[in-house]
Parts: structure tokens; sequence; C-alpha cells
């Protein structure tokens, strides 16, 4: 069958079989490999991509299903080159090790900052409870998701604040962020 | 530190984003990619024509084979080919050697020994259609009597599980002991006190978040194998490929890319790296395999699974004389253990744990059960976990017997700083260790004292809270290769460092990172040596054909022997740097004294050369000194003089909920001592990985059977793995004892707190339910387990 979704902002369509699962459709067929495949049973996490905004287990997702929506992944999530400010937090806070659950931890997380900028440890525990990380033992994923919840506040500040040109404005961001 | 203001309140960040040429905090060099999405794992390698490879596996787990027909797979659309034992039998490969010499069935021709064992496989277009084809090849079994229980495994009417080797009637594998039995007995029979307690370790698994799974590519006209795989030893798989294979080792290629952890489970050769490698062969195509998660659960190097009974014996006021300890092993179907040869209990003679004691003595039997094969992974150090549950658990049986605080009675028994090197009585050679300060620093940091009075108040108000310590001594970083060889192969490693002309610097290790962060810590080791900044050093490994050989990474054994061997070949162009300098200052070499990156002249800072300006001297145009070659490199292979042996203190706080016997780890102290600390973010983070582990075997984890051989822990959902919420914010703390045999006295540290973790967390558990009159209860402490011990009825899980 013939399924047309956006992908990271481009729309694709090609043929798929209709049993064929997500996360085979973004690794094999579009060669979208930082979405990664570890149980098939909705526990690890490491398949987590966005359908329209929304964090999903793509090992648990038909193909067929995204037809017609919006698919974000770890490849979408910098923006002109740029690191979103969750991942410059797993490598500033060491948030990875072999970085497999990586891509899904980080989708999570910028979802969690999507709708509550300041989570609380807790509350960043409760949001990657659907994930497992086996190397990092979370703290540090933790410390990585409140780094850019600071940071974005910080930047958002700082734009408030201090009114000044818009390529000015977005050079200090970029520096606040890469500091 | 950076602080940032945060809608009103202020936050603290340490500060990583330091470049030290050489030691320090450093972020990581690998992270730009991963975070990008743009690792290369085997699973993401994709190459022209490739097929895909599924394994049927039995689903008893003992049965004879009667017939295959693989008619209807074959008929398939899309399938390449189909293959079953008997058909790699006609080759001679349908056995392989395990690890510890041993064989292990690659596909099963007489009969299957446990459930998920690999039967046939398939090759076909797409990964869907291969699976479609397993469900169409008609396997008849005669189901046999199974060998699950291992107490039951040596009784005279157990059936035989290994009747393919020659003349075995019974399931005995091997016995083993070490120490001094007499001397022993000597001790036992003459104490004031002898505690007894038994202990079982269960059968965990380290369930990497990435599988096992390779891809082989062999190219006929050249007679060259590549093959992308999932293990931390790619130069020992290549040289065991060549021995099996027949294939000749230079026309072998084995390249690891990034792997999604390791954890001991991807050091052995499995069964499916080698379907693919015949599945290329055969089809001329390359060929993918990835094996699934209950795959890899049922299938790949278990752990532990150790039933124990240990004896200690001591003086009334707490002086520890003597440990015993007698140990039924369970190897599963084959011996697929990964350990030194002379070693077939891996290094669990360090059960003296870090007590001066009088005596020791220890006897092990191992037998073959219908379970996967394995028996050393998931970051134990070679059953040091075992070794160091058994010495803590016993020492907190002690102190509740003499009613003495466990962290007194450990105090009192340490090995002394000024007893280093310190023979054990099994053995072993400490290199160093200074116990007392690591110890007093973790009781520091929990706030011990307090933590007691707090326990006693809640006592009185019926709340369970527990406060467990364990404190151990870890052997790290096998070689030396005149005691330790796995399959011959000396557990020795090279490396080799190349100084480009520009000052910019490749090394090349035998070593191979499953996330510790290999390519950062090895340019900080040359950077320290060399003056190099690390980001301008590429750290190049897990390719056979590109770095020099060596044994692998595993056991800790990274920065105790590669790390090493990267010091001091860094070492060897510094010299090699100082005769060019020489001749570049015009002074004698003695009148040369180096600055981290630069020679100068004694006396004369004014005049100096940078490492950069002797690189391209070496490479330039112009006359070297007499005897010098061109060029600047060097290569070496480091064999250790010794293990390296880290220590650590481990305080663990629990609150137990008395209504649902549900375990809550509250507050977790770990003070390390792994010697010179290279990249302390680095070691943190291991660290931290390995009390997670902890915690999963401590209260969640076990792969279980039932009584017909059945995995129970065959998916995620049933083998349960710490998420977020079951872990607490870990509370680190260091001290710093050089190893002094070791070049930049650096010791191994990816494995202590897997190693140390679960007895403080069980003696804390054990401490709440002190109450109870409970003394001791077994792993995994899920809440119905401590509800049985609450009822004075904890069972061994096994």
């Amino acid at each position: 069958m013939q399924v047309s979704m956006t992908v990271n902002d481009v729309e694709v369509s090609e043929e798929i079989e209709g049993r064929q699962l997500l996360v085979h459709f973004l690794r094999d067929q579009l060669g979208l490999t930082g979405t990664h495949w570890g149980c098939d049973t909705s526990n690890c996490g490491t398949c987590v991509v966005w359908l329209d905004g929304e964090p999903v287990k793509s090992c648990t997702v038909l193909t067929a299903m995204a037809g017609g929506h919006e698919v974000r992944t770890v490849e979408g999530l910098a923006k002109n080159g740029k690191l979103d400010p969750v991942q410059e937090g797993f490598v500033q806070c060491h948030g990875l090790q072999c970085g497999f659950c990586t891509p899904g931890m980080l989708m999570t997380a910028r979802a969690l900052l999507d709708r509550n900028p300041d989570p609380t440890e807790t509350e960043i525990r409760q949001a990657i409870s659907g994930q497992i990380c086996r190397c990092t033992g979370y703290a540090s994923i933790v410390r990585s998701v409140r780094w850019a919840s600071v940071h974005e506040a910080q930047a958002a500040l700082d734009a408030t604040s201090a009114p000044e040109s818009d390529a000015a404005d977005e050079a200090k961001q970029a520096q606040e962020v890469s500091s | 530190m950076t602080t940032v203001q945060d809608a009103g309140r202020l936050t603290t960040f340490e500060d990583n984003d330091q470049k030290p040429i050489g030691h320090g905090r450093m972020l990581r060099k690998e992270d730009p990619r991963l975070v990008r999405g743009r690792g290369r794992f085997t699973d993401d390698i994709k190459l022209p024509g490739m097929l895909h490879l599924a394994i049927l596996r039995s689903p008893f787990a003992h049965a004879k084979i009667i017939s295959i027909d693989t008619s209807a797979a074959a008929a398939l659309p899309k399938v390449k080919a189909v293959v079953t034992g008997a058909d790699l039998a006609a080759q001679g490969l349908a056995w392989m050697p395990t690890l510890s010499n041993d064989v292990q069935a690659v596909l099963a021709t007489d009969k299957v020994r446990f459930q998920g064992q690999e039967v046939a496989f398939v090759v076909a277009e797409d990964r869907y259609t291969a699976r479609d084809a397993l469900e169409l090849i008609d396997v008849e079994y005669e189901v046999l009597d199974v060998v699950i229980d291992v107490r039951q495994a040596l009784a005279p009417d157990a059936p035989v599980i290994r009747d393919d080797l020659d003349g075995k009637t019974n399931n005995h594998c091997f016995d083993w002991e070490t120490g001094d039995k007499d001397a022993t007995e000597a001790v036992f029979a003459a104490a004031d006190v002898v505690v007894s307690q038994d202990i079982v370790y269960p059968r965990v698994h380290p369930a990497p978040m990435e599988t096992c799974g390779a891809v082989a590519d062999y190219d006929a006209v050249e007679g060259k194998l590549k093959l992308w795989s999932t293990t931390q030893a790619p130069h020992a798989h290549r040289t065991l490929y060549a021995i099996v294979a027949g294939l000749p080792e230079h026309k072998i290629q084995v390249i690891s890319p990034d792997l999604g952890g390791g954890f001991g489970n991807k050091v052995p050769i499995y069964p499916g790296y080698v379907c693919a490698i015949v599945a290329s062969i055969v089809t001329g195509k390359p060929v993918k395999w990835m094996e699934d998660r209950s795959e890899n659960l049922i299938s790949t190097g278990f752990a532990r699974d150790y039933i124990m009974r240990g004896e200690i014996a001591a003086t009334r006021d707490g002086k520890i004389l003597a440990i015993r300890t007698d140990v039924l092993a369970d190897h599963g179907a084959f011996n697929g253990t990964a350990a030194p040869v002379k070693y077939p209990a891996g290094f669990f003679g360090v059960f003296t744990g870090s007590y001066d004691i009088e005596a020791a003595y220890c006897s092990m039997t191992a037998v073959y059960t219908n379970k996967a094969p394995g028996g050393v992974a998931y970051a134990c150090s070679f059953r040091i976990t075992e070794a160091v549950y058994l010495v803590e658990r016993i020492v907190d049986c002690l102190a509740a017997e003499l009613g003495m605080d466990p962290a007194e009675l450990r105090l009192k028994n340490f090995i002394k700083p000024e007893q280093f090197p310190y023979t054990t009585k099994t053995g072993w050679v400490y290199d160093s260790g200074d116990y007392e300060p690591t110890m007093r620093l973790a009781m520091d940091m929990a706030g011990y004292a307090d933590l007691r009075k707090e326990q006693a108040e809640k006592r009185t108000r019926g709340e369970l809270m527990g406060i467990g310590i364990a404190f151990f001594t870890e052997a790290v970083g096998a070689g030396p290769r005149k005691d330790m060889d796995i399959l011959g192969l000396g557990m020795a490693d090279g490396c080799e460092l190349r100084v480009h002309p520009t000052g910019k610097a490749v090394v090349r290790l035998s070593v191979q990172s499953q996330g510790q962060g290999h390519e950062t810590t090895f340019a900080q080791i040359v950077a320290e040596e060399i003056g190099i900044p690390p980001a301008d050093i590429d750290v190049v490994h897990g390719d056979t054909d590109n770095t020099p050989f060596g044994l692998g990474t595993y056991g800790s054994r990274s920065t105790p022997v590669s790390g090493a061997a990267a010091a001091l070949v860094a070492r060897k162009v510094r010299d090699k740097a100082r005769l060019i300098a020489s001749a570049m200052l015009e002074v004698s070499v003695a009148d040369l004294e180096w600055q981290k990156g630069s020679f100068q002249v004694k006396g004369d800072p004014g005049k100096s050369v940078t490492i950069q300006d002797i690189a391209m001297r070496a490479h330039g145009a112009g006359d070297l000194p007499d005897g010098v070659e061109g060029g600047l490199e060097a290569q070496i292979c480091y064999n250790p003089s010794n293990l390296t042996y880290p220590h650590g203190a481990y305080i663990c706080v629990v609150d137990i909920d008395p209504g649902t016997a549900q375990v809550k780890v509250r507050r977790f102290i770990a003070v390390d001592d792994c010697g010179t600390r290279i990249n302390p973010m680095i070691i943190e983070g291991q660290v931290h990985g390995g009390l997670t582990d902890g915690v999963g075997m401590a209260l969640m984890e076990m792969i279980a059977f039932d009584e017909d051989g059945n995995c129970l822990g065959a998916s995620l959902m049933d083998y349960l793995i710490p998420t977020a919420l079951e872990v607490p914010d870990w509370e680190t703390g260091f001290t710093v004892t050089p190893s002094p045999h070791h070049p930049i006295g650096a010791k191994g540290v990816g494995e202590s707190a897997t190693v140390g973790s679960p007895p403080a967390i069980v003696n804390a558990v054990v401490d709440a339910l002190a109450p109870f009159g409970v003394r001791h209860a077994d792993m995994p402490l899920t809440p119905s387990r401590v509800w049985d011990a609450m009822r004075g009825a904890p069972q061994p899980p096994i």
C-alpha cells in the first residue's frame, strides 16, 4: 500500500507492507537510523518518535497509522544546524554513554519541556519512566533535562529583559546554549 | 560551576566544558554524533543487496530432533536459503568452541539442550519474510526429561545433557578449589563464633539496550570476510573465526562499530554471528542478523547463578579469622563462560574481601543444566560480583550474631595500608589500598550516626528503615599474560600512536568502547603524556584491520591494560621527540626538560620547541640526529605485571512499606577509589550505571525457569529493569590510592558499582527487616519475597 506523511518537515510518500512497523519504515526505508529498536514490547523506549507532536513508541505503531500525520525523529530536533537545548544538555551533563537510548530520551524530554518548561526532578523521572537506560543510572539524564529547562528560561528572560535587534538576540541565545 | 538565574531561583551545574590537556573533566568526543542520532550501530548498516537472517529456536529445553522439513520455508518467495544443523555438519561447522574450551552447537544436530537454542536459519530479502519463513519450518521433536533444578543436576537418575561429549554419563562440568582446606578447618574448629548462611545469587541478564547482531559480507573474489558485529573483543573474535571457520586471519576484518551497551553480553561468540558468516558465503551477498529482545534474553550470555554456602569464623570481640565457602555453579547447557583459562570460576578467589584474615577455603562444583549457556557477563569482573556479595553478606550476618555495628566490624578487620602489597589467603596480591579513609568518607557523607538514630526512632513507631553497608575490593585488568589467557590468547593489549606532521595525532587501540567513552578518555591519556590537546587526537578502535591486536574490553580492563599501553606508547613517542628537540635546540638531551607540550632548555625558558614543531621536523626536510628515523610514531604491546585492585565503600538507605513490602531505595552513597582519575565525569557516569544495575539485581531482575525449562524472563515485561522511578539521585565521592604498577596509577572502575551495590542494598533490606528476626533474604527482593521474609519465611528464589 501507498502511505504519505510528513517526516521532519519533509513530505514522504512510499510503498509499504500493511503490517510494517513505523520504526522499520523510518530506519530501513527512510534511512533515519537515529531511532532505535530495542524490545518489541513497548518497554524500552529506544524507538520513541513524535506523532503529531506526541511521543509514541514506533515499534508499536504501524506505518499505515502514521499516514497523513506528522512524524518527528531525533534527526529533526536540531534546527539549522544548531542543537536543541535538550541535546546540548545531554552533552553538557553526561546524559548519555552508549547513546542507544538517547534519541528516545531526547524526544520525550523535548516533549516534556514543551508542555512543562520547568519540570521538577520527579516530573522528569515520571516523563522518562517508560524508557530504559542501562548506562547512566538516570541521574545525569535528569540533570540534562534540567539544564535545558534552565537555559531555555534564561534565554527567554534575556530576550524579554534586553530588547535588542533580532540578530543580536539570537546570537546571545546561541552563546548561552553553547556556554 | 555555571550559575543560572532560573525563574527567581539559582541553579548551578558543574561546569563540564573544560578542555584539559590531559586528565580532568572534559565533555565527550562521542556525544555530538550520538545526540544527533548519527551513531553507527550494527543494525544501522545497510549494504547494497543485503539479505536478512532469522533464526528458528527450540521451544523445548531438552528434546531430540527427529526430523526437520524446510521445504515450505524454502519455497516462500523472497527466501534465499534455509540452513539446518545437518547442512552445517556437512561442512564441519555444526559445533564451535566456547570461550571456556567447551563446545557449543551452532545449530542443533542431535538434540536441543535449552529453550531458545538455535535449530535452523532462514535468509530472505527482508526481515519480515525471514521471520515468516521460520513459521513454515516443520521440526519434529521428541521431548526429553529436563534438568532445571541445579541441586538435582548430579542426581544419579538425572538425564544426561551433554551426551555429545565422549563418555559423558553425568552433568558434571568442573570442580575447582582454592585456599587451604586444613588450615581453614583448624581455625574454624578453634573459633569462638562461627556463622553460616546459604546465599543464592540468582541468574540475571545484562540486557544491553542494543541486542546482539552482525552484518557479514564475504567477497568470494578477494576471499575476504568483512564482519560488523556487536563484539567487545574484535581481535579475539577474528582469531577464533580463523581457527573455527578455517578462513585465513588476514582475510577477516572484524568491525565493532558503535555498541549500544555490552556489560559482558557481547564478549562471547554467538551462533548467530557464525550463521551470518555462513549465510554470506552461501548466498554471495551481505547478510544481516539482528536478534530481537526475547532472543537476547533467552539465548545469550547470562550471569551469576551461584548457590553458595558462606561460613565465617571470628573471635567474640569481632576479629574475623577465616572464611569458607562451598559453591554450586549452574553453567547452563554449554560452558560458555568467558574467563581466563586457568580461572574456570573467574576471579571468585577474592571472596576474602577487604579483610585481613588467617585462613580461607573455597570448593566449587559446576554443573550443566537445560538452560542457556554463559556464566560471566553483566559487569561482574569475572565473578567478583558473586565473591563480594558472599563476603559482604556473611560479614553482616556475623555483625548481627555479635550484636556489633556492621561499619565497626568492617573497620576493625580491614587490611591496613602498611600491609600492601597484600597477599590474600587465596593467593591474590592486592596492589594498593587505604580502606579506612574511604569507609569514613562514605559514613560522613551518609551521616551514618544520625541515620542510626533515625532508624531507632522509626523502629519504635513500627516503621521499616534499613541501612546497608558494603565494602569491596575488586581485581581488574587481566592479564598478566603468563597467568591469563582466553583460549590460548594472552591477555595483553597493543596501542599505536602516530603524530602527523602538523602535530595532530591518531591513537589506535585494541579495546572497544560500549559506551565508556574511550574516544575521550584515551585522547586524554595520550594528551597528558605528550601535550597534544585531546581535540587534536583521533582515537581509532573496534576495527581489526586498523588497530593493533589485543583482547578487548571487559572485566574493567580497558584503563588498567590498554590505558597503560596508551600512556607508555605516548612516552615512547616523547622519548623520540626529545632526541629531535635536542637537535633542534642544539643542546644535549640532558639539558632538556619536558613542560607538557614542549621541551625547553633547562634554565632558559625562552628556548623551547613544541611537540608540534618537533612533529614537523620529524617529517620535514633536513637532517635528524644520528640513528633517529623520520616520522614520529610508536607501537607497543602492554603486558600488565598484576591486576589493579580498586575499592569502595557503599551505604544504602531503604524504606520498606509495611503494608505492601515494597522496598524504596531512599539514598545511596558510593565512595570509589579507582586510583588516578582520568575523566571524573566519565567515572561518575560509570558508577551511576553500575549502581542502577545493583538496584535491578537486588530488587527486580531474575531469569527464572518453570519446571519444564521454559524461560520466564523472556521479555522486558517479565524481566524487570530499573527505570528512573526506582533509583535515587546518587551521592558519589572518591578517594585516590594510585596503583603502584600502572604507569599512571589508574585502576579500572567500570564494574565497581555493579559489584559493590547489590550487597549494600540487600544488607539494607535485611537490616530493615531485623525486627522480624530476619538475618538473610535472597535477591531479588521483590515485594512478594520481602512479604514472605516479614512473615518469617524467606525462601530462596531457586
